[in-house]
């Protein structure tokens, strides 16, 4: 073996330092988020590491009189600063991360079923010279599976302390507190040369021998599972139920209880409506913020349905099977199967859909299905669609009872937003974000039960950065809206509709969408229904409602009189591309930590919606 | 004899000989347990034929044959097989 080593400096001076960070690393799936959940109790923040991608855990762990900063590092294998996730975990633990004090001490969490391969990680976090504390987690496991290992003789080959923990059982995690109590530095010790990565995974595997380490027996009945869940003909099947379920279940569960909340969230603006003065004030609480709150929080259920789903298939390890089959087809547009679960879930809405995105590791891959994922035909646009094809599609046979007019149109809608994500998919990976050093390699873990306290917690964990970063960006579009829909005032009232500055702006944008066989109020209704695509409809409603020729009229007649055939399908193909939807920009701006990717999102999508309604315009104008 | 990693059938073990991938790539391989003198057994393929499941250093890691074309192993024998697994 290469006899290259190092010796860790001495820190012995400066040990014994008063600890208020300590950094929590370890490689991806070692149960490091768990862990984190545990040591903190639910008392940590979410936000960015300033100006990337990667999200950035603190929390807050009592330690006798004291309270102790936890970071939570992104799960790495190495810290060669290769991947973003390395970058951020190197930058904070040397202190060189903006905004973020170095962490007086480091626990080092390994998963110890896959010791040896995890020991690697273990090498370049001791060369840093922190007091560290290895935590071998799923101790439990290990033992379950007639595995063992010598935590002694490790702490001795390591020269750090080492326990075995298990964060699903919360066992043995005293030491912890323990040893922020009372942290020393590194013992000395030899190190491999940590640049070399073979080097790092030969030592590894030495420490690991030396420590009597024995690896637990493979996991059989996880083989076994995997002989059915991954078998020629039951593998598909079985996905296939599972995808219908998770379809099935947004739908059928999560709009209900969408609609429900909608429900109450009105009727307690009703009900509080007599208790706020008339005029000026009663219009903004109620118009203004109220609504605009509510047209964020009546996507959480659908949210949480579907992380629950998202949850319960990460946490069992179908989540990895699933893309495992996927990958085939999906390799086709140029993205992996990784992103086969966000697609799907953006049918039901595209916020959820680009949150669940965070599973893809592959930067371009993920980006590539963050941008694709608002073309799915999302819920909110079926209002317009119902509205739009009862009013101008007469209802006729198409295959005898099967299939009508009506049902056919909708579906050549789906069909037309899945073309258009695959083309832009297919547009991207094979320019802008083509991955050329990224090859797929997807882990299988394990099978496991998953547990009420980890789904529940990461429910907690997507509905509170939903709520907080969506909502205030759609608060405030809602109050620009209502705003201008309320201005300029006429001796200290709000104007009548068609006075107002929307009224305006729809005016004066009409001649841009008069060759799409648009009017004014439908130009209105494009520019309100950017806060969210059902929004139109009201919008309508209120516009239609207030004009005298059609004040009598339902929407629909009031439409048919108002928009000739070829306008009404243009509006259709419009909605079917066009990115109106500003939770899900904000979103896209959270995920992406930027507005360059949301603003190309945004004109992209709606300059081919501009164009293909164009298109549809004149082509059935010509006919006609 | 020097196959491609791409050649074993499910149930067949290897010694990884050479990764003949960009560094970056391979890189990443390591981490994962690919890397010459690392003995990789094929586990299954995926229902559709791609991607193939490894098991390497006790877990099961999942290539697609593009990238697993690109490493090199020679193949252990039937008897050494059986007693490693």
């Amino acid at each position: 073996m290469n006899q290259l080593l190092q010796t860790v400096p001495s820190l012995a001076a400066k040990s014994r330092q008063q600890i208020r960070t300590v950094a929590l690393i370890g490689p991806p799936n070692s149960g490091k988020t768990t862990l984190f959940n545990r040591l903190t109790n639910l008392r940590q923040k979410v936000g960015n590491y300033p100006g990337i991608t990667v999200e950035q855990h603190t929390g807050v762990m009592a330690v006798g009189d004291q309270e102790i900063t936890i970071v939570d590092l992104p799960g790495v294998y190495s810290l060669n600063p290769y991947s973003e996730d390395e970058r951020v975990a190197v930058n904070v633990l040397n202190g060189t991360m903006d905004g973020m004090p170095r962490p007086e001490a480091v626990l080092l969490v390994l998963d110890a079923t896959n010791l040896t391969r995890h020991l690697s990680l273990a090498a370049p976090v001791i060369a840093l010279g922190l007091p560290t504390l290895a935590l071998l987690n799923m101790g439990d496991l290990l033992t379950k599976r007639s595995g063992s290992i010598d935590a002694v003789k490790l702490a001795g080959d390591l020269g750090i302390p080492v326990a075995i923990v298990s964060a699903t059982m919360g066992t043995g995690l005293d030491a912890v507190g323990r040893f922020l109590q009372q942290a020393d530095s590194p013992a000395h010790t030899t190190l491999p040369i940590l640049q070399d990565v073979r080097e790092c995974r030969k030592w590894a595997a030495r420490v690991a021998s030396e420590s009597d380490y024995r690896p637990p027996l493979p996991p059989a009945w996880s083989r076994r599972i995997d002989d059915i869940l991954l078998h020629k003909v039951w593998g598909p099947l079985v996905f296939m139920i599972v995808v219908g379920a998770v379809f099935q279940t947004v739908f059928g569960v999560g709009q209900p209880l969408s609609n429900a909340l909608q429900d109450l969230l009105t009727e307690m603006a009703q009900k509080a409506a007599p208790f706020i003065a008339n005029g000026f004030l009663r219009s903004l609480l109620l118009d203004g913020i109220w609504k605009g709150v509510s047209s964020v929080l009546v996507f959480l259920p659908q949210i949480l349905v579907l992380f629950l789903f998202i949850g319960l298939l990460e946490d069992s390890g179908y989540l990895a099977r699933a893309a495992l089959i996927a990958d085939r087809t999906m390799s086709f547009v140029g993205l992996n199967g990784k992103a086969f679960i966000p697609l799907l879930s953006a049918y039901a809405c595209a916020v959820p859909a680009i949150m669940a995105s965070r599973t893809i590791e592959n930067k371009r891959d993920r980006l590539a299905t963050i941008l694709i994922a608002p073309f799915m035909t999302c819920s909110a646009r079926l209002p317009i669609y119902t509205l739009l094809i009862a009013a101008f599609i007469p209802e006729r046979p198409v295959v005898g009872v099967f299939l009508g007019t009506r049902a056919l149109a909708m579906l050549l809608l789906y069909v037309l937003g899945f073309v258009a994500a695959i083309g832009t998919a297919k547009m991207l990976k094979s320019s802008v974000l083509r991955s050329t050093s990224a090859p797929f390699v997807l882990e299988l873990p394990e099978y496991r039960w998953p547990t009420l306290r980890s789904v529940g917690l990461r429910l907690m964990d997507r509905g509170r950065v939903f709520v907080q970063q969506a909502g205030t960006v759609i608060l405030f579009m809602s109050l620009l809206v209502w705003g201008l829909t309320n201005l300029p005032l006429h001796q200290g009232h709000p104007p009548a509709l068609e006075d107002s500055v929307v009224a305006h702006l729809g005016h004066f944008i009409e001649p841009a969408i008069r060759p799409l066989g648009f009017n004014w109020k439908i130009g209105v209704g494009l520019l309100t229904s950017v806060v969210a695509r059902e929004v139109i409809v009201g919008t309508l409603g209120t516009l239609y409602g207030r004009d005298p020729q059609t004040q009598s009229v339902s929407l629909q007649a009031a439409l048919q009189h108002d928009l000739t055939f070829s306008g009404a399908m243009a509006l259709l193909v419009f909605f079917a591309f066009a990115m109106q939807c500003t939770s899900t920009l904000a979103v896209v701006r959270r995920e992406t930590n930027s507005w360059m990717w949301p603003a190309i999102q945004f004109f992209y999508m709606t300059g081919l919606a501009f164009l293909a309604a164009l298109f549809v315009h004149g082509l059935l104008s010509a006919i006609n | 004899m020097r196959i491609r990693l791409s050649e074993l059938e499910p149930g067949e073990a290897a010694v990884i000989e050479d990764v003949v991938l960009p560094e970056s790539e391979r890189q990443l391989l390591i981490r994962f347990g690919f890397f010459d003198g690392a003995e990789v057994r094929c586990s299954r393929r995926a229902p559709l034929g791609d991607p193939v499941v490894y098991s390497v250093d006790g877990s099961e890691v999942a290539l697609r044959t593009e990238t697993a074309c690109r490493i090199f192993a020679s193949p252990v024998d039937r008897k050494a097989c059986e007693r490693t697994g």
